[in-house]
């Protein structure tokens, strides 16, 4: 891997580490598994392209992406709680209606960003080289969404969300409303994921519909990488565990990316089995550390 | 201390100018028999050249996320040339070339892309932008559907299947759906957003339409099987755009090989390979057309091609 690469795979891992934490919410604060985050990445994506190449300022964009995410998670909430539908297939009804959504967003599958303004300019015209550019712009998304979700889940309506996750029958006989409660943190969590995909999409220089394909596949990956290396004792060690997951995920393709040894190399088509490679040895270490040192 | 630094730079340079081969990084969006025959022809033109070249071969396996990483990761590089196949791959590729220091900037080919300008990847065909040049798999399409109409049998309606999430096809249908008139016939679209749709979507269409033609579209020439299948049960002609899928039961295609388009590609990195500037060779379209038939599969759908079509073909499938 050179450095290079590896500046790139952790910049890569902190703007869907922003994704990671939405599926984190989910998955583990409300106990929500929820498939929307496939179409809600390239539907954020997919507002902030259409309003950047209409005129609007990238960072105005990102709000509105916010905003359409959250809109998504709450459809997927709503169709949950009051219509009864099971939550797995009220978030699959939900991604596979917005992939049709983003297209007639996008008038199209795919809407380029090259050479288009994008957040990274305002970083870049104080003389940061472009490839340090991502990485401090997604670093600071990322300390501001952590910041933001620690904070958050500490006040009362963020009390209200973790105790839905973990006892929604006490939490509902001292008079909470839990629909509520899993309608705002569902949308949220999509809506900080849709955040993710704008920011991915003028990384990459395009929006296109097929970017959110695995997005769950990697959130999850995620989650689960950061849990077993970093821990997950509190609140704020287990959300900044998911971020860093989510870098050292990305870290592992960088290295599949560039694997050889001496003469021998792998065809281009194994590098899902060696990221998964990878990725289980990452996870094993540690346990098998602790084995070793028990005898 | 100046001695040592300099006798490991002309010691580097030997390594080098010893190693004598080029080095190319490659970004293919995905494995796909089109694909992959591109970036065959492309190896062979070099090869048969006489150039000597390295490959570090990347497939982001369908993956964006991955495809963006493959493009830094190709800068890490340092090769002499950065070729991407595809679409996204190129403009993931194009994203980290733009992004790179001035010293770590390599020039860029893309390949198989359908429209560059609507890609962001040139303003202009003629005159591409530093560092950048490439060539298209724009299909002669205008050709293409008049062999369709006269190829036998009365079609005067035509079914168009494909993904309405791939803009490849987006383009290539808007462009024979704009033919409707000027050549006297209908269409009727049938979706599939999936490989595991296509069955279901190429069944929607039969009773409906006299044929069913395909653009070149990765979801629907993956499932290209279930379609023939369909197109057998029910005599209902299956028109293919690219001549692979001749071979695997589609009646007939007119466009290009592949093999040829990577092949061209090779030409044009030869010239790069060689000191001439990206920008100052126009981005350019494939040349050799070749028309295949499948005469088996003909039949199989209810029709018998002419005489004079198996004489102009370039490769009769019997």
């Amino acid at each position: 891997m050179t450095w290079y690469a590896a500046l790139g795979a952790i910049e890569q891992g902190l703007v869907y580490g922003i994704m990671v934490v939405g599926v984190y919410l989910t998955f583990r604060i409300l106990d929500f598994p929820d498939l929307t985050v496939d179409g809600s990445l390239p539907l954020g994506a997919a507002i902030s392209a259409v309003a950047i190449t209409s005129g609007i300022n990238p960072y105005l964009s990102l709000v509105f992406a916010l905003a359409g995410g959250f809109l998504a998670g709450m459809v997927t909430a709503i169709l949950n709680t009051k219509f009864k539908i099971l939550h797995l297939l009220a978030s699959i009804l939900t991604m596979i209606a917005l992939y049709s959504i983003n297209i007639r967003i996008m008038s199209g599958p795919n809407v380029a960003l090259l050479g288009k303004d994008t957040v990274f300019d305002a970083v870049i015209s104080y003389g940061v080289p472009a490839h340090f550019a991502g990485v401090i712009i997604f670093g600071l998304f990322a300390l501001i969404v952590l910041c933001f979700i620690i904070w958050f889940l500490g006040t009362e309506i963020g009390m209200a969300i973790l105790a839905v996750g973990d006892n929604p029958q006490m939490i509902r006989s001292l008079g909470v409303n839990t629909h509520t409660i899993v309608i705002l943190g569902v949308g949220m969590s999509n809506g900080l994921v849709a955040l993710s995909g704008a920011l991915v999409a003028q990384n990459q220089g395009a929006a296109d519909v097929g970017m959110g394909i695995g997005t769950i596949v990697a959130g999850l990956a995620s989650v689960i990488i950061g849990e077993t290396l970093f821990g997950c004792t509190t609140i704020a060690r287990a959300f900044i565990a998911a971020v860093l997951g989510s870098v050292v995920y990305r870290l592992a393709i960088s290295l599949a990316l560039g694997l050889e040894f001496g003469d021998f190399r792998f065809n281009p088509s194994d590098l899902n089995l060696i990221t998964a490679v990878l990725v289980i040895g990452a996870l094993i270490a540690p346990n098998l550390r602790k084995r070793l040192i028990a005898r | 201390m100046k001695k040592l630094s300099l006798l490991v730079a002309v010691l580097l340079s030997l390594v080098s100018f010893n190693a004598g081969a080029a080095t190319i990084s490659v970004n293919q969006f995905v494995e796909h028999p089109a694909l992959d025959a591109i970036l065959k022809g492309f190896q062979d033109y070099l090869k048969e050249q006489g150039v000597e070249v390295e490959y570090n071969v990347h497939n982001a396996q369908a993956n964006m996320g991955t495809a963006t990483q493959i493009g830094q990761q190709m800068i890490g590089e340092k090769a002499d040339l950065l070729l991407a196949i595809a679409t996204p791959s190129a403009q993931a590729t194009a994203q980290a070339v733009n992004k790179a220091p001035e010293n770590m900037k390599r020039p860029f080919l893309f390949t198989a892309v359908t429209d560059p300008v609507a890609a962001g990847l040139v303003k202009d065909l003629q005159h591409p932008p530093k560092g950048i040049t490439g060539v298209s798999d724009l299909l002669p399409i205008e050709q293409h559907i008049k062999m369709v109409l006269s190829y036998g049998g009365n079609i005067k309606r035509l079914g168009l299947l494909y993904n309405s999430g791939e803009a490849n096809s987006k383009s290539t249908i808007v462009r024979v759906k704009a033919l409707r008139e000027k050549l006297g016939f209908t269409t009727v679209e049938a979706t599939a957003s999936k490989t595991a749709d296509v069955y279901q979507a190429a069944k929607s269409l039969v009773g409906r339409v006299d044929a069913i033609f395909i653009p070149t579209d990765n979801t629907i020439v993956s499932a290209l099987e279930s379609v023939i299948k369909v197109g057998v049960q029910n005599k209902l002609p299956v028109f293919a755009a690219d001549v692979d899928s001749v071979k695997r039961g589609a009646v007939a295609a007119m466009g290009f090989d592949y093999y040829k388009h990577g092949y061209q590609t090779g030409a044009v990195a030869e010239r790069i390979l060689n000191g001439e500037k990206p920008e100052n060779i126009p981005v350019s379209f494939q040349k050799d057309l070749q028309l295949h038939i499948n005469a088996v599969f003909s039949e199989k759908m209810g029709l018998t091609p002419s005489a004079e079509f198996l004489k102009k073909a370039t490769k009769v499938y019997k």
